[in-house]
C-alpha cells in the first residue's frame, strides 16, 4: 500500500516539528527518515500513524484519505524505540495480542491464533521464548518480538520508530540487515526513522534526509550520499572537506585552485563553498601542474584497506585539517609518513554560494 | 545462615538483619505478644465463652463487615482519584491532591466529630436523607462512611506512583495493534497496577479495622447494632476486665493476620502473572 502525505505542519508551542512536508512513500518500498534529533522525522511517521494529529495537511493511504481515520482503523504497524512490550504478559500472548483484541465476529479462533502467532515467532527466530516475559529478553529479542506483534494484524503499512536506536553496535548491525532481509521476503510497505546515517544507507531503498522540519532531499542511498543536494545533506551524510572558493561565470577558484563550474554560468563574483568528500581528494608527491595544493601530513591512520590521511595546507590561511582517504595500495606506492609535504587536488566537488546570513 | 544469605559484595547484611528483627521485636512483636500472655489468665472455657458472646459476634461482623465494604470502595473510587490525578491537568489539582493526605492528618475525632455533624438527623447531609429514609449516623452506614473516610488516601498514594509509571507508548502500542480503550484498560493498564491496588486495599482495609477515634463518635454505639469490637475492648478495660479485652484484642489480632495474609498472597500471585522485573 502507497503512502502520501500532503503539506504536513505542526506545531509543538512555538516549536514547528513539520514545516509543510509532503512526501510519496512507493508500494512495497522500504523508506528511511534520516535526520539530526528535532529535525521532524519521528513527529513525521508518529502523523501517519495517528498517533499524532498535523495542524495542517493530509495523510493518504492507497489515495484514499486517512487524515481523519483512527488509529485503529488504520491498519498500521508500528514499533517503538523502546518496544512497548505488554509486560504483564508473556511473549506468545504479547504477540497474539492484536488478533485477540478483535471484535468476536472477526477474531480468529484459539487454534488460528496459535498457529498464527508461532509462524511469527519462528518468522523472527525466537519460537523457543515463547513462555518468558519481556523482561527475561535481551534488547534486541525484545525488538524483534515487538516487530512480530505489529506484524500480526497484518498491518498494510509498517512504521519503524528509531528501532535499533536502544540497542548496542553490534546487535544493530545484526538486526539491519536481518530487517532488510525479512523486507525482501515481506514486501509490506515500511518507514523507518533513524539518525544514524549508516543506518539509513545501508537499508533503505530511498532515504528521506530531514532538517527542521523539512525534507532536505530525496532519493536512493546512492543518490543522496553522490549528489547531496544542499551543504546540510553534505554534511550530514559521512565526512567532508569545505574549502572557500569563488564562483564567477562559469568558472570557480576553490581555494585558489582554477577549475570549471558550468552550472553557475550566471554566477558574478560570487562567495561559495566546496564540499569534497575525504575519497575524492588526490594526493601526489610532486605538483601536478599549477592547480595543485601543497599540504602537509599530520596523521596517518594506515588500519585496514582504506588509509585515511590528516593533511594541513600549507599556503592558506585555512588551517582547518583536510580529511583524505586513499587505497593502501597508493599509501604503498607515495611511502608517506608524518611531516612529509603532498600536494592535493579535488578530483570531485559540489559548489554552493555562500548563504547571505 | 549461609543457607539464606546470598553472596553479594553489599556490606552489612548481618548487622541490618540483626537490627531489623530487634526492631520489630521491640515495636511490634514484644507488645503482640503481651496481649497473648495476658489471655494465658483465661481458662480455654472463659476465653471461647468471653468472645463468643452474641454481642461480641456482632461487633465483628461490624468491625471487618463494614472495613472490608469501606476498603472495597475505596479500592475504586480510590483508583478513580489517582486515575484523575496522573491523567489529567486541571486548575486546583495541586489542590486536590494535597487534600486526599488530609484524612491521614486530621485526628480522629476531629473526623468522626465532623461527619457526625453531617451525617446527624438535623446535619448538611443527614436533613436530606433522614426523610428517604436513610439514617446514616448512629447506624452501621456511619460507621461505613466514617472507615471509608480514613481509607481513602492508602489506596491514592500506592496506586498513584504506579499509574504514573506506565508509558504512554504502552497504550499507543495497544491502541494500534486494535484495542479499544476498555481492552487497553483491562488487559494492560489493570493488571499493571492490581498489585499496588491490592496494597492499598490491603492498607485501608487494616487501617479501617483498627480505627476508634472517628467511629465512636458517628456509630451512636448500640449494642448489637452500631458497636465496633475496639469499643468493647475499651469499654471492657474501664471496668477493669483486662483478660476480657486481650482476649478479644487476639481474636481481632489473629483474624487481621489471616486476612493480611491472604491478600499478601494474592498480591504475590498478582505479581507473579504481572511479572514486574
Amino acid at each position: 500500500m502507497s503512502i502520501e502525505v500532503r503539506n504536513l505542519s505542526k506545531q509543538f508551542g512555538t516549536f514547528a516539528a513539520l514545516r509543510d512536508v509532503s512526501l510519496e512513500v512507493r508500494s512495497g518500498e522500504l523508506l528511511a527518515l534520516l535526520g539530526p534529533s528535532g529535525s521532524g522525522k519521528t513527529t513525521l511517521l508518529r502523523v501517519i500513524a495517528g498517533l499524532d494529529v498535523a495542524d495542517a495537511g493530509q495523510v493518504l493511504f492507497q489515495g484514499e484519505d486517512a487524515t481523519d481515520q483512527h488509529v485503529r482503523e488504520r491498519q498500521v504497524g508500528f514499533v517503538f524505540q523502546h518496544y512497548a512490550l505488554f509486560r504483564n504478559m508473556t511473549i506468545f500472548e504479547n504477540v497474539a495480542f492484536g488478533l485477540r483484541v478483535r471484535p468476536k465476529d472477526v477474531r480468529p479462533p484459539d487454534a488460528e491464533i496459535r498457529e498464527r502467532v508461532h509462524e511469527l515467532l519462528k518468522l523472527v527466530q525466537l519460537d523457543w521464548l515463547a513462555e518468558r516475559y519481556p523482561h527475561q529478553l535481551s534488547g534486541g529479542q525484545r525488538q524483534r518480538i515487538a516487530l512480530a506483534r505489529a506484524l500480526a494484524v497484518e498491518p498494510k503499512v509498517l512504521l519503524l520508530d528509531e528501532p535499533f536506536g536502544a540497542l548496542d553496535a553490534k546487535v544493530r548491525k545484526e538486526l539491519r540487515s536481518w530487517l532488510r532481509r525479512l523486507h525482501d521476503d515481506m514486501h509490506i510497505t515500511s518507514v523507518f526513522v533513524t539518525h544514524d546515517q549508516e543506518e539509513a544507507l545501508e537499508v533503505a531503498d530511498r532515504v528521506v534526509v530531514m532538517n527542521e522540519g523539512r525534507i532536505e532531499q530525496i532519493g536512493t542511498p546512492d543518490e543522496v550520499y553522490e549528489n547531496p543536494a544542499s551543504p546540510f545533506v553534505y554534511e550530514f551524510l559521512g565526512n567532508v572537506n569545505l574549502f572557500h572558493s569563488r564562483l564567477h561565470r562559469g568558472r570557480a577558484w576553490i581555494d585558489g585552485i582554477e577549475v570549471d563550474a558550468p552550472e553557475h554560468a550566471e554566477a558574478e563574483e560570487l562567495a561559495a563553498v566546496a564540499y569534497v568528500r575525504p575519497h575524492d581528494i588526490e594526493v601526489d608527491r610532486v605538483a601536478q601542474g599549477e592547480a595543485a595544493l601543497a599540504a602537509r601530513v599530520t596523521h596517518v591512520l594506515s588500519v585496514g584497506p582504506i588509509v585515511r590521511l590528516e593533511l594541513i595546507r600549507e599556503d592558506s590561511e585555512d588551517k582547518n585539517p583536510i580529511q583524505v582517504e586513499i587505497s593502501k595500495e597508493r599509501f604503498r606506492e607515495l611511502q608517506l609518513v608524518r611531516g612529509d609535504q603532498v600536494f592535493i587536488k579535488p578530483r570531485r566537488f559540489d559548489l554552493f554560494p555562500n548563504r547571505i546570513h | 545462615m549461609s543457607t539464606f544469605r546470598q553472596h553479594s559484595i553489599l556490606p552489612g547484611f548481618n548487622l541490618a538483619l540483626g537490627f531489623t528483627l530487634l526492631y520489630l521485636s521491640l515495636i511490634v512483636l514484644i507488645p503482640l505478644s503481651a496481649a497473648f500472655i495476658r489471655t494465658t489468665e483465661l481458662t480455654w472455657q472463659e476465653f471461647w465463652f468471653a468472645v463468643t458472646t452474641p454481642r461480641v459476634l456482632a461487633s465483628y461482623r461490624l468491625t471487618f463487615g463494614a472495613a472490608f465494604a469501606a476498603a472495597s470502595v475505596n479500592a475504586v473510587f480510590g483508583l478513580l482519584v489517582a486515575w484523575v490525578l496522573v491523567r489529567y491537568r486541571f486548575p486546583g489539582k495541586k489542590l486536590i491532591d494535597a487534600l486526599v493526605d488530609l484524612p491521614f492528618a486530621l485526628p480522629t475525632a476531629v473526623a468522626g466529630i465532623a461527619l457526625t455533624a453531617l451525617y446527624a438527623g438535623n446535619g448538611w447531609i443527614g436533613q436530606y436523607l433522614e426523610p428517604l429514609g436513610i439514617k446514616v449516623a448512629f447506624t452501621p452506614i456511619g460507621v461505613f462512611v466514617a472507615l471509608t473516610f480514613i481509607g481513602l488516601p492508602f489506596v491514592v498514594r500506592t496506586v498513584q506512583p504506579v499509574l504514573e509509571d506506565i508509558e504512554a507508548e504502552l497504550e499507543e502500542a495497544a491502541a494500534m495493534l486494535g484495542a479499544n480503550r476498555l481492552q487497553t484498560f483491562t488487559r494492560i493498564i489493570f493488571p499493571t497496577i492490581f498489585p499496588a491496588l491490592m496494597t492499598g486495599f490491603a492498607l485501608a482495609f487494616a487501617r479501617a479495622i483498627g480505627e476508634y477515634g472517628s467511629v465512636i463518635f458517628i456509630a451512636g454505639n448500640m449494642p448489637m447494632v452500631s458497636e465496633i469490637t475496639p469499643l468493647l475492648i475499651i469499654t471492657k478495660l474501664e471496668q477493669y476486665d483486662y483478660a476480657g479485652a486481650t482476649a478479644l484484642a487476639v481474636v481481632m489480632l489473629v483474624i487481621s493476620f489471616i486476612l493480611l495474609l491472604v491478600i499478601n498472597l494474592l498480591q504475590w500471585w498478582g505479581r507473579r502473572r504481572g511479572a514486574l522485573a
